[in-house]
């Protein structure tokens, strides 16, 4: 019963520094914290004040333009300081963890019998539907939609992957209930893609349909497996979720308890001690370094997630509320003499044959923050559609886009797309165009105007 | 290299931001990153780039040219001294060619580079590198006896017009080096066609005949080359057109450092060759009549598919767009040369009208997959 795709356009990038396979358990550390940015177009209402005692579970704040949609707290604790920014935008909400483990607790052993409307409110009050995205536009789904269906994508082709059957084989009960959960959600199917290689757990999940994906990155996106199976037109609604929150819907709907339970890698050459850690959301970063034994210099860039499209963020920030990686990469601040003749500088990854870098493609490659040339006007074409494996045109929906053309970008296929899809382009461009941030503000154009 | 880089530092210091000449920042920018990659590093969007950039790319057709160039150069020299009679080594041929087309070069990337340094200090942008190619193209395409002031004012007129005026590189719509010639063809049409403009001194000298293949054909005289000669290069034309091998092995290394299209340069031969095939069959005139082959490999067939008509600005954006807008430049060109003998040239005229052209073939292979899209949709309104 699997749907197979095979992807053409892509290519894995082969980066050194993957995590070994041996997960830790992370000891708790003192602060943790919740970032408004992680969620994407939301504006944050706050419901907590400095000095507030929270429990796990604790609503922190909620989305302005929808006051159902909770954003809880990760962990039991006092809130310490609430760190603004510039127009008071909130920036961090900083949560000092006590030693009593307190959760808010709902009523949910009978869901089987709930109707759909109740569950939906307990996934809205307990904290979990920000884990819910939709697509078009890659935002926290909206709870009034029913969506024609759900993707789960459970392998990830990004640079230093996680490989999510080995953090997630010990919940395959709570991936199970979870997904039994979602399929409640939608009036179609719950898609999981899967490797096409893949041999784990996750196939012997039922009440789901599987998708065996084959080839290189971004095949692991969940909106490139969209795209093949159930492409999004205008007015379509399908919701994605990552596995990880999968199970740790099940784990709320077996406990009653919010589950922020994250098990994170920590990625990059530079780091010697290279592993899975069991955490949890919004766990101080220092914490993860310390305990890795990794000593963070100005030489150094800590990303909230991956190499492509994670969020560059400091030492003594917190991890993300989404991703399972946190990569450390060099920062590349450094001139190379007459770096642009063709053939000169192999070690460096490129996918252009400009370079004999191809040749060596089967060796494990050092990367650094380097932009390796300067932004110049678009000339070279066809480069995008090497790395995009969707029946879109990426060049002219960028150009849409930097045109703010809403029309044109809706016909190109706006709909379809979110900025990681982009993350390849970036990579390649020979122009260094910042595709992602365009697609984005392209996006929140979309949201602004069409809604 | 340190102390270079020092050195350069502190070169740059005035023109660093809220300094004294910082509106002069991308000259100096220009220097500065010829000789050294910048240490930038990405601020926002992927954290890690290619190796590859446009300099990179650019650099890569300049190194495609220069088989053709060094070929073209010692032609020149050859052409001159065969046709005279006298008996000559290659060196001798290749110092005549290169006193005559060096300064052309020169002059092509003095006058080019200050209009768009000027205009990158204007309009506050970084100095882009697709000048580097156009300026070593214009030279390459032009008849070997054209006076520099010539070349300079054909210059001047493919940046202000061609390019600047649409607002630089990546926006133009004509190829900037096709609009040179052009340009040069139109205002000064005794320097640019003719028989006695192709072969170095042929119109001072009266023993040399400057005629090339395509206008003894057009005047329909027979032609005493083979199609050896053709392939080889040893026949007169403009500067670095002759010889298909070099331009061929030029073309080579484009395609496959994927820095040229494949697909346009495949295209245009095969709309090259389809086209002249049925000339031949129709065989009306010597024209008409010449060999397919030979039409590929005479003239500037060969040079403006591989060098021009790859062009990735003024050529069609899409890949089916680009077999498209190939195969068209490929008839177009027989069809020039043949139907307008006043104009045996038709590369650069078809090149040119493809140009104008290939937005509308882009239009429509995009419009093709928006109503793909369109047809989803209907469908799925359909079945609800």
């Amino acid at each position: 019963m699997f749907k197979k795709i095979k992807i053409h356009q892509g290519v894995n990038l082969n980066i050194d520094g993957e995590a070994e396979k041996i997960i830790v358990d992370l000891p708790k550390s003192l602060t943790y914290g919740v970032k408004p940015d992680d969620f994407f177009t939301i504006v944050p209402k706050l419901l907590v004040k400095e000095g507030d005692i929270v429990k796990n579970g604790t609503p922190l704040f909620f989305s302005k333009k929808n006051p159902r949609i909770n954003f809880v707290s990760p962990v039991s604790g006092e809130v310490t300081s609430i760190i603004r920014g510039p127009k008071r935008k909130i920036l961090e909400i900083i949560i000092t963890a006590d030693k009593k483990n307190d959760s808010v607790v709902f009523q949910t052993s009978n869901h089987e019998k709930l109707p759909l409307n109740e569950i939906k409110e307990l996934i809205l009050k307990s904290g979990f539907w920000p884990f819910i995205k939709q697509r078009p536009y890659g935002v926290i789904s909206s709870p009034e939609d029913t969506p024609k269906s759900i993707f789960v994508s459970c392998f990830s082709t990004v640079p230093l992957a996680v490989d999510y059957d080995f953090l997630l084989k010990k919940d395959k009960e709570d991936f199970q209930l979870g997904v039994n959960i979602l399929k409640r959600l939608t009036s179609g199917n719950v898609y999981l893609g899967l490797d096409s290689s893949f041999n784990g757990f996750f196939k012997e999940i039922e009440n789901v349909k599987k998708i065996s994906v084959d080839g290189p990155h971004p095949s692991g996106n969940v909106g490139i497996q969209i795209h093949k199976i159930d492409p999004i037109n205008y007015g379509d609604k399908v919701w994605t979720i990552n596995p990880e929150d999968v199970s740790n819907l099940g784990a709320f709907f077996r406990t009653g308890k919010f589950s922020s339970k994250r098990t994170i890698a920590l990625v990059g050459s530079s780091v010697k001690k290279r592993q899975y850690y069991k955490t949890i959301i919004g766990t101080s970063i220092s914490k993860i370094l310390e305990f890795s034994d990794f000593e963070c210099s100005n030489n150094n860039r800590i990303i909230n997630g991956d190499l492509l499209s994670g969020d560059a963020t400091g030492p003594n920030s917190y991890l993300g509320y989404y991703n399972n990686l946190i990569s450390v990469l060099e920062e590349g601040n450094t001139h190379r003499f007459m770096g642009w003749i063709p053939f000169v500088d192999n070690h460096i990854l490129s996918l252009s044959r400009t370079s004999f870098s191809w040749f060596f493609s089967k060796k494990k490659h050092n990367v650094n923050s380097n932009m390796n040339g300067e932004e110049r006007a678009i000339v070279v074409t066809g480069e995008m559609e090497k790395v995009f494996p969707m029946d879109i045109y990426p060049m002219e929906l960028i150009k849409a886009c930097l045109n703010e053309d809403i029309e044109k970008m809706e016909a190109l296929g706006i709909y379809e797309v979110a900025p990681e899809d982009f993350g390849l382009i970036d990579y390649a461009s020979t122009s260094k165009i910042e595709a992602q941030e365009i697609i984005k503000s392209g996006i929140e154009l979309m949201i602004n105007e069409v809604g | 290299m340190n102390s270079l880089r020092r050195l350069i530092d502190n070169l740059k210091k005035p023109f660093a931001k809220g300094e004294k000449f910082e509106k002069f920042a991308p000259a100096i920018n220009a220097f500065d990153t010829l000789l050294f990659v910048p240490n930038h590093t990405t601020k926002s969007g992927s954290h890690i780039r290619d190796a590859v950039d446009l300099k990179r790319t650019m650099v890569t057709v300049i190194i495609a040219l220069i088989p053709a160039l060094v070929y073209g150069i010692y032609n020149t020299g050859y052409q001159y001294y065969y046709q005279l009679g006298e008996s000559f080594t290659f060196m001798d041929a290749f110092i005549h060619g290169a006193w005559k087309v060096i300064p052309m070069i020169a002059v092509s990337y003095i006058v080019g580079l200050t209009i768009e340094f000027g205009f990158a200090v204007y309009r506050g942008h970084e100095v882009n590198e697709g000048y580097l190619v156009t300026g070593l193209l214009i030279p390459m395409i032009m008849p070997v006896d054209i006076p520099l002031w010539m070349v300079a004012i054909s210059v001047a007129f493919s940046v202000f017009v061609a390019k600047e005026a649409f607002g630089g590189t990546g926006m133009n719509i004509l190829n900037p080096a096709l609009t040179a010639r052009a340009f040069a063809f139109f205002a000064y049409p005794t320097y640019m066609s003719g028989n006695k403009v192709w072969v170095s001194e042929a119109s001072n000298v009266d023993s040399i005949s400057g005629e090339t293949i395509l206008g003894s054909l057009a005047a329909g005289d027979q032609i005493s080359y083979s199609t050896y000669d053709m392939f080889f290069g040893s026949i007169p034309g403009s500067i670095a057109e002759t010889s298909a091998s070099w331009v061929l092995l030029g073309g080579l290394l484009l395609v496959m450092t994927g820095v040229g299209s494949w697909r346009i340069i495949l295209g245009g031969f095969l709309g090259g060759a389809f086209m002249a095939i049925i000339f031949n069959l129709w065989g009306a005139n010597e024209l008409m009549s010449f060999n397919w082959l030979n039409h590929l490999l005479a003239g500037g067939f060969a040079f403006g598919i591989i060098f021009m008509a790859t062009d990735p600005v003024s050529a069609a954006q899409t890949s089916k767009g680009k077999w498209i807008y190939g195969i068209l430049v490929g008839i177009f060109c027989i069809m020039i040369r043949v139907f307008n003998p006043a104009y045996p040239e038709g590369v650069m005229l078809a090149i040119l009208l493809m140009n104008v052209f290939a937005p509308t073939i882009d239009h429509f292979v995009i419009e093709s997959n928006i109503n793909r899209r369109k047809k989803r949709w209907v469908l799925t309104q359909v079945k609800s």
